[in-house]
C-alpha cells in the first residue's frame, strides 16, 4: 500500500492535492482513500491531507503514522512542531519540500538519512497561502515519484478533479502539475509501496491505567483572568498590516474601532500602534483607513526583514 | 457497473437523492454540513427535485421533519453530535408520532471538553428513542444504508424513523470508490411512500393531535413502538436481501468477518471496525483464529443472531467507542445482556474503550487486545475493563497539567 501525506496551509490546496492524486491512483486501477484533515477551519493555518493506495480493498483508516511519501508545499511548515510534518518520518520515507534552499542543507538540518527531494520553490508570493497551482504541482510531483501514473492519467485526474473551475484554470494547473511530473522524471519509482505491520513482532503499546484525579486537577476549564492575551493569535497572520505614519491623519477612532481584535491601541499622541502578538491579519483597517495609509505587507518578507534589521 | 470517488457525506446526500426525497429540513454543524450543502446545490441547479428549507435550529429541524412525513411525504435531514443532542426531545416524540424518515447522523464526540473528531455518545444518546439505527463502516455502505433505510422505516410492520450513521473525518470528509446505483433500479427498491391514513390534502385540512395519557393506555402505546422496532428485525434481513439480489451488495444485520473456525472474536461498530478486519487478516497471518463481529444494527438490536455468531467462543474483546459514565462501554453491556444465562455463551467477555474523541486505535492496540483476551482465556478470569491509552499520552497530559499549574501560579502570585 502507498500511503502519503500533503502537507501546507489553509488555502494552498493540500485537499486538492490529495484528491488530484487520489482520482490518479484510482483511474490507474487501485483502490483509493484520500481524505483532508482540519485543525483549526481557517486560511493560512497547517493543514495536511492523506492518500492510501492499493490493489486490495483498503482497510486502514485515518491519520498515516508511517508514510511512505511526505510532501510539504510550504517548508515554513517544517519547523512548526504543531503541523506533525515530521511525524513518523523513516529511513524509506521519501520527503518532497517545496523549497529554495537544496537537499542536503535539509538533510543536515532535520537530521534524517532518507531522500530528500526539492521542489524548485515557486515564485515569491505576498501572502503565502496564494502560492499558485501548488496544490496540483505537489499532486504531479508526487504522482511521478510513486512511478505508477501515468502522465496522461495525471492530466485526467486533474481535469476531473477540477472540472467546475473552467478551462483557463485548468489549463495553468495541467501546465504546471506535468512540468512537476517532467521534473521528477530522474526520481520516478523513489517512493516505494510501504508494509502491512506485522502482527508476529511488533512494539507492544504502553498502556496506562489512569489515576483517579480530583476535579480540581482533571476538569477540562481554566480558571483566570485576562488570560486570552496570552494566546499569540498574530502566529496566524499570513499579511501583516504596515501603518505608514507619513500619511496617518490620526483618526484614531476608525481603525481601532473597526479591528475586530482590539488589536490596536492608541497611544498618548493619537496614534494607532498595532499589536503584532495578536492581530490576525485579516486586514479589515487596510481596507477601513481613510487615507489609505495603512499597507498590507508579506508576513514572510517582513518577518526575514526585521530579522536582517529592515523596516518593513 | 462504474465506481466513483465520493465522501462519506456526499454519499448520504446521492441516498438521499436516489430515494427521490421531496423534502430536507436542515441545519448545519461539523461535520454534517456537506450534505445539506450537497443537497442544496443539486435542488438549486435542478437536478433533484424536492424542497430544503433551513430552520432555526436541531429541535424545529426535527419537529418539521416530524411533521412532514405525517403529511404523506418522504423526507431526509441530518445532523451531528451536539445538534442531535438539542434535537432529543423531538426524536422522542416524532418517534412516538409513528413517522417514517431518514436521518443521517455523523458521529462527533460530545462537549465538554469540545471536539470536532468522531467517537459514537452521540448516537448512544438516541438509543432509546425509538429511532432504529444502522451503524457504516465504507461510504459505500451509507449510500446503500441510505436506501435501505427508507424501505425500513415506511414498512407497515415497523413505521419508525430510521438513524443512519456514519463517523465524522473517518467517512464524513474520507473519499473511497463508492457505486452509485442507478436512478431508476434505486427508485424501484425503495418504491413509492404509501402512508395510508397520515396525509394532507389541499382543501381538506386535518389536524394530528397527541392526546395526554394515564399509565395504562401510555404503557399500551410505548410497548407498541418497541414491537414495531423489534420487527424491524426480520423486515430488515427481508429487505436487504432483496437489496443484495437487486445490486450484489450484501449489508447483513450483523457482518461476520472470518468468524467460522475462529476461538476470538472483536465486536466493534462503525468506520473503526475495518481497522479491525485489517488486524484480523495480519492476525491470522500469525497464526491466529480470530475474526471480527460488527453489528450495523444497533436498533433493533440483532440479539439472536449475534448469540448464535459468539456461541462456543473462547474470548470475544468488545471494542466501545463511546462511554457511559459511571458504567462503562455501552455496547459491552448489551452483548452481556443478550448472552447471560445461554449455554454456549463465551466465558470470557472484555471490555475495551478506545477511539474517544478520534483517538486512532492502531494495529499494534489491536494485536495486545487479542494477547489479552487468549490470556484471560487460558485463566478464566476476565481482565477489567481497559481504556485504550498509553503512558506516552499520559506524559503529554502531565506536561500541559503542570504548565497549567505553573501559569496559574503565577497569575495568583
Amino acid at each position: 500500500m502507498y500511503r502519503i501525506r500533503f502537507h501546507g496551509r489553509g488555502g494552498q490546496g493540500m485537499k486538492t492535492a490529495s484528491r488530484i492524486l487520489g482520482s490518479a491512483f484510482f483511474l490507474e486501477g487501485f483502490e483509493v482513500q484520500d481524505a483532508p484533515r482540519y485543525g483549526a477551519e481557517r486560511r493560512g493555518a497547517p493543514i495536511f491531507a492523506y492518500v492510501r493506495a492499493a490493489r486490495a480493498a483498503i482497510n486502514e483508516r485515518g491519520i498515516i503514522s508511517r508514510p511512505d511519501l511526505v510532501v510539504v508545499a510550504d517548508d515554513t511548515l517544517v519547523p512548526v512542531p504543531a503541523s506533525g510534518v515530521l511525524s513518523g518520518i523513516g529511513a524509506r520515507t521519501v520527503l518532497l519540500i517545496n523549497t529554495t534552499q537544496n537537499t542536503s542543507a535539509w538533510q543536515q538540518r532535520l537530521n534524517i538519512s532518507g531522500p530528500v527531494i526539492t521542489l524548485p520553490a515557486s515564485a515569491e508570493v505576498e501572502d503565502r497561502a496564494d502560492l499558485p497551482y501548488i496544490g496540483a504541482t505537489c499532486a504531479g510531483a508526487a504522482a511521478r515519484l510513486v512511478g505508477v501514473i501515468a502522465r496522461d492519467t495525471l492530466a485526467g485526474a486533474i481535469r476531473t478533479e477540477l472540472s467546475a473551475l473552467g478551462a483557463g484554470v485548468i489549463d495553468r494547473n495541467l501546465e504546471n502539475a506535468l512540468q512537476a511530473y517532467d521534473i521528477m522524471q530522474a526520481h520516478s519509482g523513489l517512493v516505494r509501496e510501504g508494509s502491512m505491520t506485522s502482527a508476529i513482532k511488533y512494539a507492544h503499546p504502553d498502556w496506562a491505567d489512569l489515576p483517579f484525579d480530583t476535579a480540581r486537577i482533571s476538569a477540562p476549564t481554566v480558571f483566570a483572568t485576562a488570560n486570552s492575551v496570552e494566546v499569540r493569535t498574530g502566529l496566524w497572520r499570513t499579511l501583516r498590516p504596515v501603518v505608514d505614519y507619513s500619511r496617518c491623519n490620526h483618526c484614531w477612532w476608525v481603525c481601532s474601532t473597526f479591528c475586530p481584535d482590539g488589536a490596536i491601541a492608541v497611544d498618548t499622541d493619537g496614534k494607532p500602534v498595532i499589536d503584532y502578538d495578536h492581530c490576525k491579519g485579516c486586514m479589515i483597517c487596510v481596507a477601513q483607513c481613510p487615507p489609505h495609509a495603512i499597507e498590507a505587507v508579506s508576513e514572510e518578507q517582513a518577518q526575514r526583514d526585521t530579522t536582517t534589521g529592515e523596516t518593513p | 457497473m462504474s465506481r466513483t470517488l465520493l465522501t462519506g457525506n456526499v454519499s448520504a446526500a446521492w441516498g438521499a437523492r436516489l430515494a427521490g426525497v421531496d423534502y430536507v429540513p436542515a441545519f448545519p454543524i461539523t461535520p454534517q454540513t456537506e450534505i445539506i450543502e450537497t443537497l442544496a446545490g443539486w435542488i438549486d441547479s435542478g437536478e433533484m427535485a424536492g424542497r430544503l428549507v433551513t430552520l432555526e435550529s436541531e429541535h424545529s429541524m426535527i419537529t418539521a421533519a416530524g411533521g412532514a412525513a405525517t403529511t404523506g411525504v418522504r423526507v431526509f435531514s441530518a445532523t451531528s453530535s451536539q445538534g442531535l443532542l438539542y434535537a432529543m426531545e423531538m426524536l422522542y416524540t416524532v418517534a412516538g408520532w409513528r413517522t417514517p424518515f431518514v436521518l443521517v447522523n455523523v458521529s462527533r464526540g460530545l462537549s465538554a471538553p469540545i471536539t470536532l473528531e468522531s467517537d459514537h455518545n452521540d448516537i448512544m444518546a438516541a438509543r432509546d428513542c425509538g429511532f432504529l439505527q444502522i451503524h457504516c463502516a465504507s461510504c459505500q455502505e451509507v449510500l446503500d444504508s441510505t436506501l435501505l433505510a427508507y424501505r425500513l422505516a415506511e414498512d407497515t410492520r415497523v413505521r419508525l424513523p430510521v438513524i443512519v450513521n456514519l463517523d465524522g473525518f473517518y467517512l464524513s470528509f474520507t473519499r473511497e470508490p463508492v457505486e452509485i446505483p442507478a436512478a431508476d433500479a434505486a427508485a424501484g427498491f425503495v418504491g413509492d411512500f404509501d402512508p395510508q391514513n397520515a396525509r394532507f390534502r389541499a382543501s381538506t385540512p386535518e389536524s394530528q393531535a397527541v392526546a395526554v395519557l394515564g399509565g395504562s393506555p401510555y404503557s399500551y402505546f410505548r410497548y407498541e413502538t418497541h414491537l414495531a422496532s423489534l420487527n424491524g428485525l426480520s423486515v430488515y434481513d427481508e429487505i436487504s436481501a432483496e437489496f443484495s439480489a437487486t445490486f450484489g451488495r450484501n449489508h447483513p444485520a450483523v457482518e461476520a468477518y472470518r468468524t467460522g473456525d475462529a476461538d476470538y472474536l472483536f465486536v466493534m461498530l462503525g468506520s473503526f471496525a475495518t481497522k479491525a478486519r485489517e488486524a484480523v487478516d495480519r492476525l491470522r497471518d500469525a497464526g491466529w483464529s480470530i475474526g471480527l463481529l460488527r453489528p450495523r444494527l444497533l436498533r433493533p438490536f440483532p440479539e439472536e443472531s449475534l448469540r448464535r455468531l459468539l456461541a462456543g467462543r473462547r474470548g470475544v474483546a468488545v471494542i466501545d467507542q463511546n462511554l457511559s459514565m459511571g458504567k462503562g462501554g455501552v455496547l459491552h453491556g448489551e452483548l452481556l445482556g443478550a448472552l447471560y444465562g445461554h449455554p454456549q455463551a463465551p466465558p470470557v467477555v472484555a471490555s475495551f474503550i478506545g477511539g474517544l474523541g478520534g483517538r486512532d486505535i492502531s494495529a499494534e492496540e489491536f494485536y495486545e487486545m487479542a494477547q489479552t483476551l487468549r490470556q484471560a482465556a487460558d485463566t478464566g478470569r476476565t481482565p477489567p475493563p481497559r481504556l485504550l491509552y498509553t503512558r506516552d499520552e499520559l506524559r503529554e497530559i502531565r506536561k500541559l497539567q503542570a504548565v497549567a499549574h505553573q501559569e496559574r501560579e503565577e497569575l495568583h502570585r
